[in-house]
């Protein structure tokens, strides 16, 4: 089948009384022609490629700029030390979140879930659970498959890219793939899947991509954490039955409606929100003058040429 | 229809799908094209490559592309030096190219034995890219195939018989372009294949009279 609507994907596991990601499963069998060992083991990949980025995180590395690195690290320490307002299982959801958000900053391997400013969120959510309540890996992989066909349908009714919808797009789409992965592991059935994937889109409606200086490090790395928390809260209202007033495909169309008409300034131009605040704009100064430096002085044989050039044709 | 792995993925090196792991995409399609290990690069840098690049290892990710990492390779942030180790030497400059996508690249590579190609290429996002240019020739592909690229003669029959010696070995064409400078001049074939084109086949097609050059670009999972 085709994953353009979430009351078709429901439809049809009602229908096939099959659980939602046995549907996913099979429809990427079909469309790429492989077998279901096939497709788990490529989701096995991503899930430990998240699981590899947790355990190799350090909180030394710093991004380009220089904003970025080590918050991890001290969110890890008042965790495990101190006394966290929201509580120690939240406070480990925070710590992932910035952890994959720096590490994606700091040029390491992440999984792109859906988009690379948006690798904190799925990790976030799951990491945690797993680690302590011992979830088998095929559980986890099931609830990955969810996520990725919520994903898939927010790609094609609205889109997933901050360029095109905002930050919305990014952390509000991996938000609610993250909202159904959690609803899943919980063993949620399909419709509250559906309402907590609604709930948590709505909730960051209209948020801005703004990233200072055009780079996936002010304010991304930080926006994973509420979009993971906001999937905490969002899936636990599903489980708790609480129902999304507005249906799941009409939020996702209110998304995608609410991304083409955001202005082009806050569609990650940087020319728009946090981006062109004093502080902000006085970062992308800095990074001009990253830009400007004669590359000679890294390598002897190649020359950093920043003569403007015009092409000929 | 969308790949669900579009979602949960790319596995990458940050920071940005686009101005990383799509660099290191075009990268490694200009390698593929010049069919041999590049020694020289000219790297021109438009729009947002041009203006968040260095924030966003575009620079280290493309010449990480030329070198043969795949998208994933930790040693992505290490290229310049390993580039150095390896012989690859390459400048970087601006440049300002009409009616193109914001993320694009244009540049000249050459390799070890002196083949040449002028490639010109954009990112368009989540880490996939197309190739627009190929030898000053408008062209317009993406990967997301087995592509074909064959330099011929702009005569008669060239297509039959390229597309004759594919059926022959069994190779279904999805998508199949045709471009030219000229009439009589340089012409330029892209055949998008769903079955790998076996190495015996690329050889044959090498020895077709008329056919001046073919390189190969085999889809990565």
């Amino acid at each position: 089948m085709n994953l353009d609507s979430m009351k078709d994907i429901l439809a049809a596991a009602q229908r096939e009384e099959k659980p939602l990601w046995q549907i996913i499963v099979e429809t990427d069998m079909e469309n790429r022609g492989v077998t279901r060992e096939d497709s788990f083991a490529k989701m096995a990949q991503a899930w430990h490629a998240m699981l590899d980025a947790s355990n190799s995180y350090s909180g030394k590395r710093r991004s380009a700029s220089g904003l970025v690195g080590g918050q991890g690290e001290q969110m890890r320490a008042y965790a495990t030390s101190g006394d966290p307002i929201s509580g120690s299982f939240a406070a480990e959801v925070i710590t992932e979140a910035l952890c994959m958000g720096e590490s994606n900053a700091c040029m390491r391997r992440i999984v792109a879930a859906p988009t690379a400013g948006a690798c904190g969120v799925m990790p976030a959510v799951l990491i945690p659970l797993y680690r302590r309540d011992n979830i088998p890996e095929e559980k986890m992989l099931e609830a990955m498959f969810v996520a990725s066909g919520i994903g898939a349908v927010i790609a094609y009714r609205a889109c997933i890219a901050g360029a095109s919808g905002g930050c919305q797009a990014e952390i509000g789409s991996a938000s609610a793939m993250a909202a159904g992965a959690l609803v899943t592991l919980r063993g949620g059935t399909p419709e509250q899947v559906c309402h907590a994937v609604a709930m948590a889109l709505k909730n960051l409606l209209g948020l801005v991509c703004d990233p200072i200086a055009g780079l996936v490090e002010v304010p991304c790395v930080k926006r994973n954490v509420i979009g993971a928390m906001n999937a905490m809260a969002a899936a636990d209202m599903a489980l708790a039955g609480i129902e999304s007033r507005i249906p799941v495909d009409e939020v996702i169309d209110a998304m995608g409606d609410v991304g083409r008409r955001l202005p082009v300034e806050f569609r990650e131009t940087a020319l728009g929100g946090l981006a062109v605040t004093p502080t902000g704009k006085a970062v992308k100064e800095k990074m001009l003058g990253k830009r400007n430096k004669n590359r000679t002085l890294t390598i002897k044989d190649a020359r950093w040429k920043l003569q403007r050039t015009s092409s000929s044709h | 229809m969308i790949d669900i792995f579009d979602i949960m993925g790319p596995i990458m090196v940050g920071p940005s799908s686009s101005h990383t792991a799509g660099a290191v995409r075009i990268g490694r399609m200009a390698r593929a094209l010049l069919g041999e290990t590049p020694v020289r690069a000219a790297l021109h840098l438009y729009g947002s490559f041009a203006e968040t690049g260095v924030g966003h290892g575009t620079d280290k990710a493309l010449i990480a592309g030329l070198l043969g990492m795949a998208p994933d390779d930790l040693s992505i942030p290490l290229s310049f030096s390993i580039a150095e180790d390896r012989g690859l030497t390459f400048t970087f400059s601006e440049i300002d190219l009409r009616d193109a996508h914001p993320n694009s690249v244009q540049m000249e590579v050459v390799g070890e034995e002196g083949s040449r190609l002028s490639m010109q290429a954009c990112s368009v996002g989540g880490g996939r890219i197309r190739v627009n240019k190929i030898d000053g020739v408008d062209v317009n592909f993406t990967g997301d195939y087995h592509t074909l690229i064959v330099h011929n003669r702009d005569d008669r029959g060239h297509v039959a018989d390229v597309t004759y010696a594919l059926s022959q070995a069994k190779v279904n064409v999805a998508n199949m372009s045709l471009h030219r400078d000229a009439k009589g001049g340089s012409a330029i074939m892209i055949i998008e294949t769903d079955e790998p084109i076996p190495p015996l086949i690329l050889d044959l097609l090498r020895r077709l009279p008329g056919i001046l050059h073919i390189t190969y670009y085999e889809k990565e999972d």
